[in-house]
């Protein structure tokens, strides 16, 4: 992808994220991400509904690449079953950790593809996939 | 000055993250490889002549800190792993002892963790209160505020000399003379003051004092706890074992050393002890009163070049302290560091620590520039060059 066309994407869903300010709904699950290597920190809510992704939502203070990664996989992984959603978060953390990846399944998140060349900023494109992860499993477990 | 003696510059950095740690100049390196390369012995055991060039090395140190914060008595100087751990032992090994559930310890929002926390930790264990003593406009400490923050229920004010993100130099001497006519104890955090302006305990009159090597030029992993000798021997060690004992027996009964050795438990830092007195030997070479005077002066110097810039929101420039804080307005300091570092500038972002500073700053996070006595003009220059960008959040990613 064209560094400018990449950048622009970025700058975009970092000053108008999707799906940012949290709701009070109960049938959401939550799960607060505190970046511990740096000071992003997000909260995350996430809907599902017969096994499908209804909603995710977030709120928070964290950098452009944090804020902007968390409102793209959000977009990315709406409407997608859980098993979907990990799948694809696992192309995800496999591009960003610089290992074989698919980039068909990774929509508008192929923005990361080059996060690797500044280590200091991987932990911040993995932030909202970590948090996500997180629920996601715990619904497996759970059902 | 002095940046020839620095080998970290050769690396062609712009280091303004001196309140995270300094650079270190070749003697302290050379002093610290000589140890381990022609006396590398363990302290307080031996009989072979290089051991005992350790003691003697180890406790000639001792004396040169007491004489660097003008201490009473070399066994009023303990050595720590640094100004982290003597705080825990201060509060830990002495006030659980001296306070009682409803006592009341002043501390501010200001503070680093270090100091907050085992307060915390303090009040879960014993429940004693803490209170907080108001900052003023520019985030500072007054005489006027400790007064209307004690009650008589106040047992110890707790703050740093100069905390770590506003930089305000306190008026401790003041605050130490109100709090001791009411008995009050009076623990100081040095661990950004000592390395920076002239601390004499007996001048500014504090009951305890924590500082840090690491951040006055020496190696990592060291540090001092100061207090007066007869509080200090009321101090419980928090750690047991060689070293620190005089005898024991299978009756379990044991007796323990006098100070210092008694709050020094099993084989020291002595590479960093040794590293230790190597600093504070370049320090006094150049003069701690300069230093603090170009500290002033560069902090002055910045904050006048970036008051120009229109994109950079100042917190602290009014403070007397080598510290700035300030953002680009619209982006994340975060974004701001990462920035900086495409151009080799090192700076701090986030909170520094200070957790509860929000409170008063109105934002969680900062970016952070803290200076010392190998930083110039010319690098501010440059920073200030680099910092006169429109589009920083574009350039971040």
């Amino acid at each position: 992808m064209e560094n400018n066309l990449r950048r622009a994407i970025i700058l975009e869903n970092y000053s108008n994220p999707f799906n940012k300010g949290l709701v009070s709904d109960d049938s959401y699950k939550r799960v607060n991400m505190n970046n511990e290597s740096c000071i992003d920190n997000i909260d995350l809510m996430i809907k599902i509904d017969s096994n499908i992704i209804a909603d995710i939502r977030f709120d928070g203070e964290a950098c452009a690449i944090s804020t902007s990664a968390t409102s793209i996989i959000i977009k990315t992984l709406l409407n997608k079953s859980v098993d979907e959603a990990l799948h694809i978060i696992g192309e995800y953390e496999a591009m960003i950790n610089e290992e074989k990846y698919n980039a068909d399944d990774l929509g508008e998140a192929i923005v990361y593809n080059e996060i690797y060349k500044q280590p200091n900023r991987k932990k911040c494109a993995l932030l909202p996939v970590n948090g996500i992860k997180k629920i996601l499993v715990e619904h497996k477990g759970i059902k | 000055m002095n940046r020839e003696d620095f080998p970290m510059l050769d690396n062609e950095i712009y280091y303004f993250d001196n309140g995270a740690t300094t650079l270190k100049p070749r003697s302290v390196i050379d002093a610290i490889k000589d140890y381990y390369e022609h006396y590398g012995a363990n302290a307080h055991r031996g009989d072979y002549d290089f051991s005992l060039k350790v003691d003697k090395m180890y406790e000639v140190v001792r004396e040169k800190v007491k004489n660097f914060i003008n201490a009473d008595d070399s066994a009023e100087i303990i050595f720590t792993s640094g100004a982290t751990a003597s705080l825990n032992m201060i509060i830990d090994g002495f006030f659980k002892y001296h306070l009682k559930s409803g006592d009341e310890v002043l501390i501010t929002k200001a503070e680093h963790a270090s100091l907050t926390l085992p307060w915390f930790v303090l009040a879960e264990k014993i429940g004693i209160v803490i209170k907080y003593i108001d900052l003023d406009d520019k985030l500072e400490v007054t005489l006027d505020n400790v007064k209307k923050a004690m009650t008589n229920k106040t047992k110890v004010i707790a703050l740093a000399h100069i905390p770590n993100v506003v930089g305000d130099i306190r008026p401790i001497k003041e605050i130490s003379s109100y709090a001791h006519e009411q008995g009050v104890y009076v623990v100081v955090d040095g661990a950004q003051s000592v390395p920076h302006t002239k601390t004499d305990v007996r001048e500014l009159n504090i009951d305890f004092l924590a500082f840090s090597g690491h951040k006055m030029l020496g190696p990592t992993g060291i540090g001092v706890l100061y207090g007066k000798y007869d509080l200090l021997n009321e101090l419980k060690p928090l750690f047991v074992g060689g070293g620190m004992n005089s005898s024991f027996t299978s009756l379990n009964e044991y007796e323990l050393k006098s100070l210092p050795w008694r709050l020094e438990a099993g084989t020291p830092n002595i590479a960093g002890v040794i590293g230790l007195g190597a600093a504070i030997d370049y320090i006094n070479s150049i003069g701690i009163d300069k230093i603090t005077l170009h500290d002033q002066k560069l902090k002055k110097y910045a904050i006048d070049k970036l008051r120009k810039l229109n994109n950079i929101e100042l917190y602290n420039p009014d403070t007397k302290g080598g510290i700035v804080a300030f953002n680009v307005k619209g982006v994340f300091s975060q974004d701001t560091a990462v920035y900086l570092n495409k151009y080799k500038i090192c700076v701090r972002a986030g909170n520094h620590c200070a957790k509860l500073l929000k409170d008063n700053l109105g934002i969680n996070n900062t970016c952070r520039l803290s200076f010392y006595l190998y930083n110039a003009k010319e690098e501010i220059d440059y920073l200030v060059n680099v910092l006169n960008n429109d589009k920083i959040l574009e350039e971040s990613l």
